[in-house]
């Protein structure tokens, strides 16, 4: 899927990627989309968890063009 | 040894991870100090010292059961929690006459989980978000002719929600495991089990020592290689003076039950409270129908292991299924299957001696130190 905002957080420990996703999800308008790029295996649970806590939508995991997880959620407010 | 450190002298430590291992309670020092004496020997033997040791582990036997409500014959005495896990489970598996499918939810001990996949095909069910078991779902999971056994814990040893053991309705020949380390002594056993498992240093009686339980009937066959022992179910030589400091420390934490847990109870609702009141922490697990003495929290953009040296530092020791703070590099599976935050993350679980003082200090230091971890990296 295409997103609106890709964020590299490869090589990044948990709990960054989310942290930057929190720090970032505010550069895109409300309906669009951010991908969060990590290996962190925690993000694969935490990403959603953050999008019920924070009212955003989860919209799915699929991967980076080089194989890495890329964990994507809808700005939703 | 004189640089030991020796926590009992350090008057500004807390401990608070006694689901972890809970310090030894004064009731098994003293019967273990008695029967380091009188039960060095091998129980099979006819002569004195051997009687004595048989004495001493029948007497063993016969305290554990009555603190559990359940029958002596079937009380065996393991070399820890995880063996005993280990053979209640695979023993069950060995004498089903169905399949090989072991049906758990996702949320049960990893030994439960290890042993599943070790001995049989694993079949996980999902759990709702306070991480319990929908007994309907469990059974309809259960309900596959190849079904061999059904392992549900009696309450989960990261997040403190009780399962449903007695309000599960298995079909006919399909029998049930269940993993009472977090929970025995605390809890009174639910029934509807045919084979379950305790592990003593965690109510307060030594570790190296597991409590399997089989009930008389049980389709439960030996899954190792049998040892002409005084118990069948188990093999090796029994740490005789350990099960009775066991059984001791399980007789009177079963007496001391309901004012501990009275007591605790209200301990963990303050901090529930007072951490959900922290901007962005989420305490977890059912707020009810929970281990009395433990209490479970995530902190969002806080990094667990950080937070644990944090705590430290302060003087409390605390436990944490956060990734980062794993030996595995893993989130908790618990907190992943109940789609919690899984960084974060902490456990507290009180001791039996643990007072208001103690949590109202931890209280005190919380909020600033989440407000600190979270300032380090721009939150």
């Amino acid at each position: 899927m295409s997103v609106d905002l890709e964020l590299d957080c490869r090589g990044q420990r948990c709990p960054m990627p989310v942290i930057e996703l929190g720090r970032r999800i505010e550069d895109v308008d409300v309906g669009q989309t951010v991908g969060v790029v990590t290996e962190d295996v925690a993000a694969r649970h935490d990403v959603p968890a953050w999008c019920r806590m924070r009212r955003q939508e989860w919209v799915g995991e699929d991967a980076a063009d080089d194989g890495v997880p890329r964990f994507v959620v809808r700005r939703l407010a | 040894m004189t640089n030991a450190p020796a926590a009992s002298e350090d008057p500004g430590r807390v401990e608070l991870d006694a689901a972890s291992s809970e310090p030894l309670h004064p009731a098994a020092r003293e019967a273990l100090v008695a029967a380091l004496e009188q039960g060095y020997a091998d129980p099979r033997r006819l002569h004195r010292p051997g009687r004595s040791a048989r004495l001493i582990l029948d007497n063993a036997r016969a305290v554990v059961a009555e603190a559990l409500e359940v029958r002596p014959d079937e009380v065996s005495f393991t070399a820890s929690g995880t063996e005993a896990v280990h053979r209640g489970l695979l023993g069950l598996l060995r004498g089903s006459r169905r399949g090989s499918r072991v049906v758990h939810p996702a949320v049960e001990h990893a030994a439960v989980r290890h042993a599943a996949a070790w001995g049989g095909e694993p079949v996980e069910v999902s759990v709702d978000e306070w991480g319990r078991v929908d007994a309907a779902e469990l059974a309809a999971a259960a309900s596959h002719p190849e079904t061999a056994v059904v392992a549900l814990q009696v309450a989960n040893h990261e997040v403190g929600t009780v399962q449903p053991v007695d309000r599960v309705e298995l079909p006919d020949g399909v029998p049930l495991f269940t993993d009472a380390c977090a929970a025995m002594g605390r809890l009174t056993l639910p029934a509807g089990w045919d084979a379950a498992a305790g592990s003593a240093h965690k109510w307060g009686g030594p570790a190296g020592v597991g409590v399997l339980l089989v009930r008389k009937g049980a389709r439960w066959r030996n899954p190792f290689p049998g040892d002409d022992r005084v118990d069948e179910r188990t093999s090796g030589f029994e740490n005789v003076p350990a099960a009775l400091a066991a059984a001791a420390a399980l007789q009177a934490v079963v007496a001391e039950r309901e004012a501990v847990a009275s007591r605790q109870r209200a301990l963990v609702d303050r901090i529930r409270s007072a951490a959900a009141a922290i901007p962005d922490v989420e305490v977890v697990g059912d707020p009810v129908d929970r281990l009395p003495h433990l209490v479970t929290f995530s902190c969002l953009y806080v990094d667990g292991e950080a937070l644990v040296h944090a705590l430290d530092r302060r003087g409390f020791g605390v436990a944490s299924g956060s990734a980062c703070a794993a030996s595995s590099l893993e989130p908790s599976a618990v907190l992943a299957a109940m789609g919690v935050l899984t960084h974060g993350n902490v456990r507290l679980s009180l001791a039996r001696d643990t007072t208001e003082a103690d949590v109202e200090r931890l209280l005190a230091v919380l909020p600033g130190i989440v407000a600190d971890l979270r300032a380090e990296v721009g939150r």
